[in-house]
């Protein structure tokens, strides 16, 4: 039974090409946001076009047996915990919030990977964040709009 | 009615005239201290090579923590409008 789901079959099949270099690049962007233009911002909603382009090419419900709204939500509060517990981590160990302590431990070389502390750590969980909130606003809307036609027809 | 919206466009326009011309020249900011400071200590205190990131995730983090936490409740409420039409989908 052919899936009448999602756009043609252009479409799902340029998606199927660039989606995964899209997920490369915003993780690229998150993890050596310390070292390069990038950071955890433009990473995480480079990452979250990345996965709205799938939905959009194959169409919701094939796209949420993948990735479904509730993992969205874990990953969003937990990018916002990790962050937390970093800081809260930093004011034990250092004196006040944020203290970059793994940068006052084990101090990095510049240019490296493994630098700037507590940096890439942060960055990650902003990108977890950014990707999984604006996932979940797409998802949203887009459930809206379902239900409105759904709610018309009935 | 007329009068105070004309009034009103001369003031902004005026004002948009004025700012600019007032401004200081590129490059040239009045308060540099803090500036220099982030430039010449990102490498050397945090070992981070972007000094945009090293400020925005480390010297000013609290900063960062409230923007996370504005997309936060972006997303909630958000999904708190849209509840009721999720819930009546699924």
């Amino acid at each position: 039974m052919p899936e009448k789901e999602g756009m043609s079959l252009i479409v799902k099949e340029v998606a199927r090409l660039i989606a995964p270099p899209i997920f490369i690049f915003g993780l690229y962007l998150t993890l050596t946001g310390h070292l390069t233009p990038g950071g955890g911002f433009p990473g995480g909603v480079v990452f979250a076009c990345g996965f709205i382009l799938v939905v959009l090419a194959y169409g919701g419900k094939r796209a949420f047996r993948r990735l479904p709204p509730e993992g969205a939500s874990k990953y969003d509060s937990g990018g916002a915990l990790l962050f937390l517990v970093i800081g809260l981590i930093g004011s034990l160990v250092g004196g006040h919030f944020l203290y970059n302590f793994i940068q006052a431990a084990l101090p990095g070389t510049v240019f490296h990977l493994l630098s700037a502390g507590t940096m890439p750590l942060i960055n990650i969980a902003i990108g977890m964040k950014v990707a999984a909130c604006l996932f979940m606003v797409v998802m949203a809307l887009t459930l809206f709009r379902l239900a409105g036609e759904k709610g018309g027809e009935s | 009615m007329r009068i105070v919206g004309f009034v009103a466009f001369l003031v902004v326009a005026a004002f948009l005239l004025v700012v600019p011309a007032a401004m200081r020249p590129f490059g040239e900011p009045r308060l540099w201290e803090m500036d220099r400071y982030f430039l010449d200590h990102a490498q050397e205190e945090l070992a981070a090579n972007n000094v945009c990131t090293a400020i925005v995730f480390d010297y000013r983090g609290y900063d960062t923590l409230g923007e996370a936490t504005v997309l936060f409740t972006a997303v909630v409420a958000v999904a708190a409008v849209l509840r009721k039409l999720k819930e009546g989908e699924a």
